[in-house]
Order: C-alpha cells, then sequence, then structure tokens
C-alpha cells in the first residue's frame, strides 16, 4: 500500500468538505473492496476519508410504504433486521446472502452501490425496487444510478447517505453464485407492485440493469410459465472464465423463473 | 503517525501507526500476536479473521486506525492459562487441523456462528457459515466436526 493521510470526519458536511478539498481523496465505508484495492496498488488515494465515525449515515428507518436505508448500515444489519424483514424480505435475504459473515460485518449498501462491480448484488434491488439513492446533493432514481462497469451517477466527490426503499408487493432475488467469492455469476430481482412488475438483472452484463423484457414478459400474467419463451441477448452477456455467454442468458431465465415463483 | 488506543485480549494497548497500517499488520508486527495469520490478499481465505466489538472481522481488511477505540479479542485470547479455550480444544478432540494456516481463523469464524446461531449447530449452517474461511488441506469434515462439538461444549 502507498502512503495516505487518514480522516474520520463526524458529519456529512465535514467529510464533504475533506473530500473537496484533497488532492485524489476517497471515501471508505467498510472498506471492503476499496483496501484490497488499494493493496494491489489500483488505487493509491492522497486521503482516506472513514465515513465510519458518522452517526447519520446508518440505521433503518421504516415510514409508510418507505424502507429507509443508511448509507453505512452494513449487510448484517440488513439482514438482521426485523424491520427490513417484515417489509422487504427479499433485501433482507439478499443482503444475508452477499459474500460471507465477516465481510457482512463492515461491508455497507453505500459502498456497494458507489463501487457497481457487474456482479454485485444491491444494484438489482436497487433498480427492481424502484428505489430513490439519496446523496448530501440531490435524488437519483435507483435505475438512473449505474452507469456502466463500475461507473455511477455519482460526482467526483458526492457522498450517498441513504437509500429509499418502497415496499413492493411481493419480491424476490435469486442469484447463480460464484462459490469462491459468493458474487452473483447472474442475479435477477423480480418485484411485484402496484404499478405492475419490475425486474433487474446482475451478474450477466457489464453493469445491473432494469429487465424492460423480462417486464413485459410478466405483465399479464406474473408466473415462471409466463417466461417459459424467454430468451436473454446472448451477444449482450459477459463472457469470462466462471460461466460463457449462452450460459449466463439461460441463467437470466432461470433465476427470473426461480424469482418470480418464490413470490408467489 | 497515528495514536491508536484500543483493548486487545483484554488488555489496554496504544501504538503509533502509519494510516496505511493494516490492522492485522499492527497485532502481528508490533504487538507480536502472530497467531492472526494472512493467508491471500484478495479478503477471501479468513485465516486473519479476529472479532472486532465481538463481531468477526477480517483483520487484513481493516485498517488500524478503523480498530481505534474497539475491543479487539484474537485467538491468543482464547485459552485461560493452559486450558484451552473448548472451541480449540474440540479442534484438537477432532482432528479438525491438518497444516493448522487456518486454524485460527476457522476458530474465530467458529465462535462467531456459535454466538449468532446458538450452541446447537447443523452441519449446513457450519458449512454456509464458514464460507468466508478456506483451508488448502482439504479437511473441512472435521473442521465442521469440531466447531458443532465446540459449540455444544460451550453450552455445557
Ligand atoms: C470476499 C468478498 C466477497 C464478496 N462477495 C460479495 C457478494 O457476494 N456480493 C456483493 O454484492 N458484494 C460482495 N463483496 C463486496 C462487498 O459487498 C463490499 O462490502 C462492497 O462492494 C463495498 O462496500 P464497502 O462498504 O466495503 O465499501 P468500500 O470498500 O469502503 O468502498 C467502495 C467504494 O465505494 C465508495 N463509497 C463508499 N461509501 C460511499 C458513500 N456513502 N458515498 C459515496 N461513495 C462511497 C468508496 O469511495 C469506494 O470507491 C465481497 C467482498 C469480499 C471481500
Amino acid at each position: 500500500m502507498y502512503e495516505f493521510s487518514y480522516h474520520r470526519p463526524a458529519s456529512v458536511a465535514e467529510a464533504a468538505e475533506l473530500i473537496a478539498n484533497a488532492a485524489d481523496g476517497k471515501l471508505v465505508a467498510g472498506g471492503q473492496t476499496l483496501l484490497p484495492t488499494i493493496k494491489h496498488r489500483l488505487a493509491s488515494p492522497s486521503d482516506v476519508i472513514d465515513l465510519g465515525g458518522i452517526a447519520e449515515l446508518s440505521g433503518i428507518v421504516v415510514n409508510g410504504n418507505i424502507v429507509t436505508v443508511g448509507a453505512m448500515t452494513t449487510h448484517a444489519e440488513v439482514a438482521a433486521s426485523k424491520e427490513v424483514g417484515e417489509a422487504i424480505p427479499a433485501l433482507a435475504a439478499l443482503a444475508g446472502n452477499i459474500g460471507d459473515p465477516a465481510v457482512r460485518n463492515c461491508g455497507t449498501l453505500g459502498g456497494s452501490i458507489a463501487n457497481n462491480d457487474p456482479a454485485a448484488d444491491y444494484p438489482a434491488a436497487v433498480i427492481a425496487l424502484g428505489a430513490t439513492v439519496r446523496t448530501n446533493r440531490r435524488e437519483i432514481a435507483g435505475e438512473d444510478f449505474f452507469t456502466a462497469m463500475f461507473e455511477t451517477a455519482l460526482e467526483e466527490d458526492e457522498i450517498i447517505v441513504a437509500v429509499d426503499f418502497p415496499r413492493p408487493e411481493a419480491a424476490s432475488y435469486m442469484k447463480f453464485e460464484n462459490p469462491a467469492s459468493r458474487y452473483a455469476i447472474v442475479g435477477v430481482f423480480v418485484a411485484r407492485t402496484a404499478a405492475g412488475p419490475r425486474a433487474a438483472v446482475t451478474g450477466a452484463t457489464a453493469c445491473a440493469h432494469r429487465a424492460y423484457r423480462l417486464e413485459e414478459a410478466l405483465q399479464a400474467d406474473f408466473s415462471a410459465a409466463a417466461l417459459d419463451d424467454f430468451e436473454a441477448p446472448v451477444d449482450k452477456m459477459n463472457s469470462d472464465i466462471h460461466a460463457g455467454a449462452e450460459y449466463r442468458a439461460h441463467l437470466v431465465k432461470v433465476m427470473a423463473q426461480r424469482a418470480v415463483a418464490a413470490c408467489a | 503517525m497515528s495514536t491508536i488506543n484500543l483493548a486487545v485480549n483484554g488488555q489496554s494497548v496504544s501504538g503509533e501507526v502509519e494510516p496505511r497500517t493494516l490492522l492485522v499488520e499492527f497485532l502481528r508486527e508490533q504487538l507480536r500476536l502472530t497467531g492472526t495469520h494472512v493467508g491471500c490478499d484478495t479478503s477471501q481465505c479468513g485465516a486473519c479473521v479476529v472479532m472486532v466489538d465481538g463481531k468477526s472481522v477480517k483483520s487484513c481488511t481493516m485498517l488500524a486506525v478503523m480498530a481505534d477505540g474497539c475491543d479487539v479479542t484474537t485467538i491468543e485470547g482464547l485459552a485461560d492459562g493452559a486450558d484451552l479455550h473448548p472451541m480449540q480444544q474440540a479442534f484438537m478432540d477432532n482432528h479438525g487441523l491438518q497444516c493448522g494456516f487456518c486454524t485460527p481463523g476457522m476458530v474465530m469464524s467458529g465462535l462467531d456462528i456459535v454466538n449468532r446461531h446458538g450452541n446447537d449447530l447443523d452441519a449446513a449452517t457450519v458449512r454456509r457459515e464458514l464460507n468466508g474461511n478456506i483451508c488448502r488441506c482439504t479437511g473441512y469434515q472435521n473442521i465442521v466436526k469440531a466447531i458443532r462439538a465446540g459449540a455444544k461444549a460451550m453450552g455445557d
């Protein structure tokens, strides 16, 4: 690791000032992605600004039909939350299947979505549930947030504060996981909402995206059988040592069918 | 350099660290607590698992400065003098180790599993919960046995 300066601000405003004034500052949340990246010298920030001391960034609040999860809330906290378990059980289950227990004790919602790994789990939930990402500057619709592989709509020194998840009528997330890392080889999140079916796919392509064609196929009939003839476009799929494009396309359909069946 | 103050295995310690010093480096190189191992650089192997404020953490993926003010338990903090902790004893009794490199992390993760799932553990739960700990002697069978037995012994 190259040298850097470390800061532990007590408020979002202070963190924003520190990152704005740093030559090449990086926010650190749970460190589960950033620290390995720094170790590998794929990142060499001048300043590391730790969000861990900012109480206002952590916690879960349910207000009517909206479940608000603070950016610094860990995967373990979301997985164990009674409120999330009652309002959106699929979200608690998703968080409980990220990585391993030690990773879940540190890794956070904000860090996961800011990083936008093409195989990350949370992005699928943020998109499919029609969530809103709140930052220190504005609100960003979940489906506009993830723009490309490891790229988001965030500006250089913008800080995610929380994510508002609307409660669906029913939802489920199914992932075919990489057995070593638990990252999604393909993950599909489906939700039945008052406004119709919603779906998002992660792991399959360059970054998580809304799956309009799945939604269309489920419009008239929200059942696994409605996807019997569904074909995901092979030419858009990732292909790597873990799975080829055709296999991934097949997994999109199978995971989507399992997720829809689990909503029943 | 930054000064950090923390409790390690029940004793308060302070140290001077660079911001880039990892918690595992602080434990091994400054405190000479070399029971905590480093087996990878991708945060996947779990040989470095310690408890920070009662929760399992990969100490290779936390900066020492982030543990300032925390309560840390390492493998060295488990035995009571010459008496092994029941979870350590269970690893010995069940032949839960071969080369021993992954063992400190396995034992700490085993304790974390007991904290969250209690003393009566089925094998499927232990296997799922151990997915962040890798053994390369292919000894999972006996590790799972050891953790189940250790969990039970801790409840007796
Ligand atoms: C062994 C292992 C297995 C894993 N398996 C999975 C898996 O199965 N599924 C999965 O989805 N993920 C997995 N992960 C990744 C894990 O979920 C990480 O916790 C997550 O990607 C990053 O979260 P973090 O809080 O650790 O962020 P950090 O590593 O601290 O930060 C990541 C990035 O986000 C930025 N950032 C952090 N917080 C904010 C904020 N509030 N506002 C703006 N930017 C911010 C940082 O600057 C940095 O660029 C795994 C990681 C490991 C090490």
